[in-house]
């Protein structure tokens, strides 16, 4: 039998379509991961990131991940999204065996499960920051304009002037790039989402609008892992915080 | 689901030298997949193994057909092979003369593959021709014109366009982009992303270029002296690659 509990960090009711959520959800799990890099042409040196990573996030929850640069939290995240292939352990995300999935698994969840804001925003020339926005949407087979309309919502809410929305986000300023990488991020409403620096490089209007989203997605019972330098907004959002540095290897055995 | 193409074991030798050997993948309706390595590892082989243009020394290159579901393409005969390419399978060579006829009008090259699949209809021909034009970004004003007389772009247009008319469901692409302007390029990628979305295509591209493949394909293939040394999906094998080989590849370009 499963026990039901009530969701934390509930700040606006409003906004919940999930009063109680099952404990037992685990959306995303990593039993025992390491990763290494070996530089074939560089005398193989093999970089040695992390060792027995273990970690379940629930749904509703936001876990943080900390550690100094170069500790592995990005590189942690990229295995998630199966960017990044384990050099052993397991990862599952909405019960999909991440490690063991063929290339057409891992995209559908991708698309239908598991959202990247990735640092920095890459997408295909000449499309234009509407589209760039709905596309994930219009993948899952959404009507266009719902799409459209939920792209430019979020748009107008992430402050991005609308005489830019017809234009490729590639000659966008640096914050203007993460906004709409952002909303792209939060246009479908994943189950999972990856959230690596989300309000580096904004102000303070606008990183207050990423923190009531990700407060939002959590609020729908969203499964959460992010990466926040910033300190006070980590605090806000963050259920949990693992140290990444603790799975540094050397120190696991 | 049932891949549309499963390919086992395939090998080529031309004498003693190996054109390529031991490749087998599965590949699903829907799915893109994007082959590269270095001049002479065994791609155009592959690909031309793949489509019927040659006759692979061992192997099994299964297609799901509508008719009779999987079959082995390279032990069934040749009119039926034929009409297959005709009717499921496009081929996008890397110079447009090789995939078109210089001597009839654009909208011959186009009209004739529909005449082939037994469209005889020349009033909805010649306007299906038209609309491929335009989805093709070539000016309708242009239907009589011979290719002789357009520009590198748009003869790789007019081919595109001349392939997908029949709607197939796989096409094979030998360095679509190659030699054309940077511009040119994004363009016809571009217009390449759209068309395989929109129609469902699976395709084989094969490239050099790793911007390409990180653009259309789904997944990656990375071949030297024959063989496929790694597989993947195609960010996971740009950004994490395993292969002495592929991290050579990666790291020789600037970015991709
Ligand atoms: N593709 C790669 N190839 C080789 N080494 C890599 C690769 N990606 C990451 N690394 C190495 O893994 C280690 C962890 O890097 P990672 O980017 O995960 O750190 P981080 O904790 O996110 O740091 P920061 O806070 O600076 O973003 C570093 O030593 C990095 O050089
Ligand atoms: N008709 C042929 N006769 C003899 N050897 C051939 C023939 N065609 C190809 N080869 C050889 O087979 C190998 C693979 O050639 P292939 O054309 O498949 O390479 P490729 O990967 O397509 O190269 P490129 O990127 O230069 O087009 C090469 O060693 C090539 O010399
Ligand atoms: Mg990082
Ligand atoms: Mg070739």
């Amino acid at each position: 039998m499963t026990r039901n509990m009530p969701i934390r960090n509930c700040w606006s009711p409003a906004f919940c379509r999930f009063e109680y959520l099952e404990k037992d959800e685990e959306m995303i799990e990593l039993v025992d991961v390491s990763k290494s890099f070996t530089l074939h042409n560089q005398g193989s040196a093999v970089i040695p990131v992390m060792t027995g990573a273990s970690l379940r996030v629930s749904r509703g929850e936001c876990v943080a991940l900390t550690g100094a640069s170069g500790a592995g939290k990005s590189t942690l995240m990229r295995v998630i999204y199966g960017n990044y292939l384990a050099s052993a352990g397991t990862v599952t995300v909405g019960g999909l065996n991440v490690t063991l999935a063929e290339p057409r698994q891992i995209l559908a969840l991708r698309r239908e499960t598991l959202g990247y804001v990735s640092q920095f925003l890459r997408v295909v020339p000449r499309v234009p920051t509407l589209e760039v926005v709905a596309e994930p949407l219009l993948a899952l087979g959404h009507d266009r304009q719902m799409a459209l309309d939920r792209a430019a919502g979020l748009l107008a809410r992430l402050n991005i002037p609308q005489r830019l929305w017809a234009l490729s986000p590639t000659t966008f300023s640096g914050g203007e790039q993460q906004r709409v990488n952002i909303a792209r991020g939060f246009a479908h409403d994943y189950p999972a989402l990856l959230l690596d620096e989300p309000t580096a490089s904004l102000d303070a209007r606008n990183r207050e609008t990423v923190l009531e989203l990700i407060e939002e997605a959590k609020c729908r019972g969203a499964a959460i892992v992010g990466i926040f330098h910033d300190s006070e907004a980590r605090q806000r959002v963050s259920d949990r915080d693992i140290d990444v540095s603790q799975f540094a290897p050397g120190l696991a055995q | 689901m049932t891949p549309l193409l499963q390919v086992e074991g395939i090998e080529k030798r031309y004498g003693a030298r190996i054109g390529c050997a031991a490749v087998s993948f599965d590949l699903y309706p829907g799915e893109v997949m994007g082959i590269v390595g270095e001049s002479g590892s065994g791609k155009s082989t592959l690909l031309n193994c793949l489509a019927g243009h040659l006759a692979p020394d061992a192997g099994k290159v299964v297609f799901d057909t509508r008719a009779e579901g999987p079959v082995d393409t390279v032990t069934m005969s040749e009119p039926e092979r034929r009409m297959l390419s005709r009717t499921d399978w496009a081929f996008v060579h890397q110079h447009a003369r090789d995939g078109l006829r210089m001597s009839v009008s654009a909208g011959a090259n186009i009209g004739e593959r529909l005449m082939a699949v037994g469209d005889r209809h020349y009033g909805s021909i010649r306007s299906r021709a038209i609309d491929w034009l335009d989805r093709v970004e070539i000016d309708e004003s242009r239907v009589d014109d011979r290719p002789t007389s357009f520009s590198g772009g748009m003869q790789q247009r007019l081919q595109i366009a001349r392939n997908l008319v029949t709607g197939p469901r796989l096409v094979f692409m030998d360095e679509p982009t190659g030699g054309l302007d940077v511009s040119v390029q994004a363009r016809l990628l571009d217009l390449l992303r759209g068309l395989v979305r929109e129609m469902g295509l699976s395709a084989i591209i094969v490239t050099h270029d790793l911007a390409v493949v990180r653009l259309l394909a789904d997944r990656l293939m990375v071949m030297k002296d024959g063989r496929v040394v790694e597989a993947g999906l195609t960010d996971q094998v740009l950004d994490d690659p395993q292969h002495a080989y592929t991290q050579l590849l990666v790291s020789s370009v600037l970015q991709v």
